[in-house]
């Protein structure tokens, strides 16, 4: 693109902060130029990889026969456990507790246990089915139903975290009740699936372009299987055709592969798994059984909450310590418990190791909260809006989280109040009933749900950033950071705020492949983080150099530090304008510094695991839902028929970008609770591993009527990139009204007496039978 | 007929320029050809199984004589299949002056994408819609991408821009039509007529002249395999790396592509796909029509084959339970014999039917509902649309002063086969038409159905589902006014 010649006389910059710009790729998504690693030039003699996967749950290799696959037509190699040169792990904690591939046994249906590599992906794939392994098989764990979180195995040390005597407080409350709710996992879904490209360099060093959230943690997992020191293993990316989570850690085992095998051959090698494989051997969302038991009163008030949180975390750790641990700090949602205890259960399966997915815990915490309200409201006879409204956290009282942090910027009252004017909320309960009365096979319902949402990885360490800025002489503007571009516009956030330091036209921003060698030790782009991080780091780099471009200017024209102003896309200093350019040439030949890398760490943020204390979260993002459906009662079929919403997300930064994260989110919290469905057989196989199988909503599954309001009066309290508020995530819950709505017109076939009971995802399926319990108990 | 000598190049437009291929193999897909050996890199994958629509290009073709462009799914779709048409992918939507196209412009400015992956192949069916229908309606465009999946953006922001296109510049000045006469002046230059073979002995691929050089060939050689929409087959090639050679395409013969109607009687060659089909039978089976907006989605029904639906013998195949209660009959043909058999004989047990080797489904005969009789189709997936059944129930009854006269009923995803439901009907059958008999039947169910559970359903689920869809049946023919089903309608 050639970039036009920047106005002097403008009153505005083009593409500021607080501005809706599009996607800096929008053009080259819809020309299809958009390059992503699948489309980049492959270097001469590029070869291709194929995993082959175990066929059993759980099991001991006895034999393995690999002739045929190394005899295969063009088959080059083929790479087992002792083909990896440093160690054969690439646990993202450091537990030790994921082989590269399988060695002796296998732990899920599914795992890798050999690469083949061969001239081409096709003659991979085809040689992998070639292979003979015979297994003894041992016994596997693939539900979580019935474990025991004090006598079976977990993969990761649980938590737990205590307010005031819950077990006296539920003992003393005028009612109780126990139950239990159950939640599915999750596929990512990435239109893209995982790749990875290595190319071999000098002194045994290897580029990955790899499709991750995590380059640095790639480049970290390889170095560790290469058994070479980090500098010698390079990561870029520069987007991902989505993420989702599932390119946080899931990415490693490719590019570890394509990095063996490249080293070892001496040529390129591309490992791009089908997109069968991609479902079979890559983690999900973890699936959840919530045990609670509640004290409440005649009211609706909760008076104390015990919650047991078990997880089907699979054969290891992956990241199941801090996405359970997010699950906990989730279990209050917008609601303030006077005594609690919340325990997390990450249970050893034997399934795929589950892993990061937008929410990270945190809806599945949720599903915790909002299951108990609407137990107390069935209870009480109430509308579960009401009870919900009851237990809200306050703004100056009851306001303590269960890990004892103080909400202090509260604004889910005003969020709900808007939104059940705005959703007529009252007044489609009215019309809903009558409607339900004189229709027999089709029920309505109606739910509103809130979400409030932790800000920060709960790893402290993790909220830091970088990113390196670089002004070239014509005033152009490199701009590179640590963070990832998966579809979320991250780097058009980030141009827009290095473009509104500068006051420069944003097209003056040249936004670069993220890549280890530019900004190093970078944390994943994850847990919403990545424009409040990485827009910190540029801000700071670009102030850096606006501070020496001030200072050279005063001196230069002898005027004061604040008689230098930048304009759009010019300075002015004294009583003259020159543009920006202008100024930079004059810098440069005064031998001023162009280039800086700037730094953030998030503030005020502590966490103390052992004790279950702190500040975890810089600050929460509101939301609330409003969804009504309807059900037949015959099939359990469904339609969303209309869904309104009113989020918040600070001083947006873009409020086109934030709709649209909304929009995504919402959706696909939707499928998660409805028509995504992951299902093993008798064997623990798999055999939900393909989209015509695992069903993600459609552009017809969207609510017929879908109105989204961005909370425009919201503004961060806390110092974040202009009083912005992250938003990957938050909007994700949202999805949680549907489910309730679809409770709730199940419930009507009892006239509201009796709780459903529904578990997620409510498929037809799970609706029906929900249905049929009520109609037999009513 | 097969006089002329065979050529053996497969020829066609791709984008701008003619290609003539001599080295196809059998089992090529169009998308590994376009990506691998063209380097046109817009065109994704998202699946390789024709669910996603990452894939989706335009193929251009001749039907009745007029040129049309149908989004595909370029995965599964071979290579061998395309002689004679015109491949239109993402690259040549934009104009040699850079500019972009409507489409394209509608969905930058209406945020339309997010991470983009999927954006080309929703391009691409926009754009295929817009050649319908420029000012489509909601449901339209719903319709329209049921076969393409987008994980980022909930959809909202594309059917935002679906509906602005027509605001970027007319329908009638699109390039594709700029340069229609062009291309099927190209097109019908190369159109010889003849048959096309590529390959020798097993690992040979054909596209046989016409439906007699079919017949013979398959007669001659009866352990090929037959491809129409490769819909089916396809998944064979890029999921299970079967060897499918030889194959012979038969999507381009005109002559199995007739639906005509005789004495009430809708016959349908066995090449006509959905898309074909779709017009009459909304307008002489409605339910049918309704039906068929529910199969696979737009790029499935524009190769997919009412033929390929019923020879593949699924047990959940949608058409053929409905077809089975209409009393449909199949004509099947080997060499130059041909015999007509119920359809519902047909299949024989999972994964039998009542094909004898060299022999090929030429026409299935459908006749319309009676005035007076009640037809309808109900299927049950888990997810609305572009989803396999998990159980499909189709009814047709006739009831005569209040008594049963008539009835049919057959179910899919029941039973190993799309089976009848017989003691059911027999429950029926001479019943005053009330719910006190409905009531009655639905205790039959039970020995007409032992269904499985699997990751669509239970097999609980399964057996209420189908029972309560007699009762939904039951409450349809009383006229009553209240909904008995859920509808996307607004
Ligand atoms: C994404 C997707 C979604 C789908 N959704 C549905 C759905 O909702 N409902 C449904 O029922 N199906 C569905 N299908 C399956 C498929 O579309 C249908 O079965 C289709 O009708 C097959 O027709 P075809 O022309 O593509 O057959 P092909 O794939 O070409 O062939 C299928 C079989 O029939 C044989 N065959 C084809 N034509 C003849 C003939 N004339 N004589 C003898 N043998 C022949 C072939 O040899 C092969 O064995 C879906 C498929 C995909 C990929
Ligand atoms: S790649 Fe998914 S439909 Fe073709
Ligand atoms: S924009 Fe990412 S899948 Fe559609």
């Amino acid at each position: 693109m050639t970039a036009h010649q920047p106005s002097v006389k403008a009153t505005k910059i083009a593409g500021g902060v607080h501005t809706d710009q599009r996607h800096d790729s929008a053009h080259k998504h819809v020309t299809g130029e958009a390059i992503y690693i699948d489309d980049m030039p492959e270097p001469r003699g590029t070869l291709h990889g194929c995993l082959g996967l175990s066929t059993v749950a759980h099991g001991k290799m006895v034999k393995i026969d690999l002739a045929a696959v190394r005899t295969a037509p063009g088959v080059v190699d083929v790479l087992t456990a002792k083909d990896v040169p440093g160690v054969n792990d690439i646990s993202p904690t450091g537990r030790h507790d994921e082989p590269v591939l399988a060695e002796g046994v296998v732990q899920f249906y599914g795992q890798p246990i050999f690469c083949v590599i061969a001239q081409t992906r096709e003659q991979a794939r085809r040689a992998c089915k070639l292979a003979k392994i015979e297994y003894e098989e041992l016994p596997f764990v693939v539900d979580i139903g019935g474990l025991d979180v004090e006598k079976d195995k977990l993969v990761t040390p649980n938590l737990t975290l205590t307010r005031g005597d819950a077990a006296e407080a539920i003992r003393k409350a005028p009612r109780r009740l126990k139950g239990q709710v159950r939640n599915g996992g999750q596929d990512h879904f990435y239109l893209e699936g995982q790749i990875s490209m290595a190319v071999p360099g000098e002194d045994g060093d290897v580029t990955i372009y790899c499709s991750t959230q995590h380059p640095s943690e790639v480049q970290h997992m390889v170095g560790h299987a290469l058994g070479v020191p980090s500098h010698a293993v390079t990561i870029e990316i520069r987007r991902m055709g989505g993420g989702f989570g599932g390119k946080e850690t899931q990415g490693n085992q490719f590019a570890a592969l394509a990095a063996i095998a490249a080293k070892k051959l001496g040529r390129a090698v591309k490992i791009r798994p089908d997109r069968d494989d991609d479902m079979t051997a890559t983690g999900k969302r973890h699936d959840f059984l919530i045990d609670y038991e509640i004290g409440f009163d005649d009211e609706g008030n909760i008076l104390g909450v015990e919650f047991t949180y078990g997880a089907r975390c699979g054969f290891s750790s992956d990241l199941s310590g801090p996405v359970t641990d997010r699950a906990l700090f989730h279990c209050d949602n917008a609601y303030f418990y006077p005594a609690v205890k919340a325990v997390s259960a990450p249970f050893y399966t034997n399934t795929v190791s589950n892993t990061a997915f937008r929410g990270f815990g945190g809806p599945q915490g949720m599903i915790g909260a909002e299951r108990i309200i609407d137990e107390v409201a069935f209870a009480t006879g109430k509308d579960p809006l009401e009870i919900r409204r009851k237990n809200f956290y306050g703004t100056t009282d009851r306001n303590v989280t269960p890990y004892h942090q103080t909400v202090e910027d509260n604004i889910i009252h005003r969020i709900f109040d808007e939104l059940e004017q705005s959703a007529d909320y009252d007044g489609r309960r009215r019309e809903i009933r009558a409607f339900n009365n004189n229709s027999r096979f089709i029920k309505r319902g109606l739910a509103i749900t809130p979400v409030k949402f932790g800000i920060s990885f709960t790893a402290t360490h993790y909220n830091q950033a970088g990113a390196l800025v670089h002004v070239y002489t014509d005033g152009s503007v490199h701009l590179n950071h640590g963070g990832t571009e998966m579809g979320q516009g991250l780097n058009t956030k980030v141009a827009q705020v290095v473009a509104e330091e500068f006051q420069i036209d944003i097209d003056q921003v040249k936004i670069t492949a993220t890549t280890t060698g530019k900004v190093p030790n970078t944390s994943a782009t994850a847990a919403s983080s990545g424009a409040d991080l990485n827009g910190m780091a540029a801000q700071d780099g670009a102030r850096q150099i606006k501070a020496r471009l001030i200072d050279f200017a005063a001196e230069k024209w002898n005027v004061e530090k604040d008689q230098v102003v930048f304009l759009p896309n010019r300075v002015r200093i004294g009583n003259q304008e020159i543009p920006f350019g202008e100024l930079i040439k004059l810098a440069y030949f005064a031998r001023i510094q162009l280039s800086a890398a700037g730094f953030y760490k998030t503030p005020k943020i502590h966490w103390d695991r052992a004790k279950g204390q702190g500040r975890p979260f810089y600050y929460y993002a509101y939301g609330a839902a409003c969804a009504e459906v309807s059900v037949d009662v015959l099939t359990g079929e469904y339609m969303v028929e209309r869904v309104d919403i009113l989020h918040e997300t600070g001083r947006s930064l873009n409020k086109a970008l934030d709709l649209g994260q909304i929009e995504g989110a919402f959706i696909q919290g939707m499928g998660w609770l409805t028509t995504e469905e992951l299902w093993w057989d008798a064997k623990g196989r798999l055999r939900t591993f393909a989209p015509s199988t695992y069903k993600i909503p459609l552009a017809s599954d969207r609510p017929k009527i879908f109105n989204v309001t961005l909370a425009d009066w919201s503004e961060n309290r806390e110092n974040t990139v202009y009083k912005s508020k992250a938003v990957g995530e938050p909007p994700f819950m949202l999805g949680m009204a549907v489910y309730h709505a679809l409770t709730d017109a199940v419930a009507s076939v009892a006239d509201h007496k009796l709780h459903p009971q529904l578990d997620a995802p409510a498929t037809p399926e799970r609706v029906l039978m929900a249905i049929e319990r009520l109609k037999a108990a009513r | 007929m097969a006089k002329a000598q065979p050529r053996s190049e497969i020829r066609f437009l791709l984008n701008g320029e003619e290609v003539a291929l001599r080295d196809v193999a059998p089992d090529e897909t169009l998308l590994d050809y376009l990506r691998l050996r063209q380097n046109l890199r817009g065109t994704k994958e998202g699946c390789a199984e024709g669910d996603c629509g990452a894939c989706t290009v335009l193929v251009g073709r001749f039907l009745a004589g007029k040129l049309i462009y149908e989004s595909v799914n370029a995965c599964i779709r071979f290579v061998g299949s395309l002689d004679g048409t015109h491949v239109v992918t993402v690259e040549h939507l934009k104009s040699s002056d850079g500019r972009l196209h409507p489409v394209q412009r509608a969905m930058v400015d209406f945020h339309g994408s997010q991470c983009g992956f999927c954006t080309p192949g929703f391009v691409m069916s926009l754009y295929g819609l817009r050649m319908r229908e420029p000012n489509p309606t909601d449901a339209a465009i719903e319709k329209a991408l049921q076969g393409n999946l987008c994980r980022c953006t909930g959809y909202e922001a594309i059917v935002r821009a679906a509906h602005a296109i027509s605001d970027y510049g007319r329908a009638s000045k699109d390039p594709l039509l700029a340069e229609r006469n062009a291309v099927v002046a190209r097109l019908t230059a190369m159109r010889d007529g003849v048959r096309v073979e590529i390959g020798s002995g097993k690992d040979r691929l054909v596209v046989p002249a016409s439906v007699d050089d079919f017949a013979k060939l398959l007669n001659d050689e009866p352990t090929a395999t037959v491809v129409a929409g490769s819909t089916d087959v396809g998944l064979w090639v890029t999921k299970h790396m079967r060897d499918i050679a030889p194959v012979v395409f038969i999507a381009g013969l005109e002559e199995l592509k007739s639906i005509s109607e005789e004495k009430g009687v809708v016959t349908i060659g066995a090449g006509v796909t959905y898309t074909e089909a779709f017009e009459t039978l909304a307008k002489r089976i409605p339910p049918l029509g309704t039906l068929i907006n529910r199969i696979g989605g737009e790029q499935v029904r524009n190769m997919g084959t009412i033929g390929g639906n019923i020879a593949n013998g699924s047990p959940i195949g949608d058409t053929p339970p409905p077809l089975i209660a209409l009393g449909a009959s199949l004509t099947l043909r080997r060499g130059k014999k041909r015999r007509t058999i119920s359809l519902q004989d047909y299949f024989i047990a999972y994964g039998k039917q009542d094909r004898a080797p060299g022999e090929f489904v030429e026409a299935v005969h459908v006749p319309v509902p009676k005035k007076g009789t009640h037809f309808a189709i109900y299927k049950v997936s888990k997810r609305r649309d572009e989803d396999i059944t998990s159980t499909l129930g189709a009814f047709l009854i006739e009831v005569k002063g209040g008594v049963v006269k008539e009835v049919r009923i057959a179910y899919g995803g029941m039973a190993a086969t799309p089976k009848r439901a017989s003691a059911v009907e027999a429950a029926l059958l001479g019943k005053p038409w009330n719910e006190a008999t409905v009531e009655a039947a639905l205790g039959e169910f039970a020995k007409d159905f032992a269904p499985l559970t699997d990751m669509r359903a239970t097999a609980d689920y399964r057996a209420l589902a189908a029972r309560n869809l007699l009762v939904r049946f039951y409450a349809e023919t009383t006229g009553t006014k209240a909904p008995i089903q859920v509808s996307r309608a607004a």
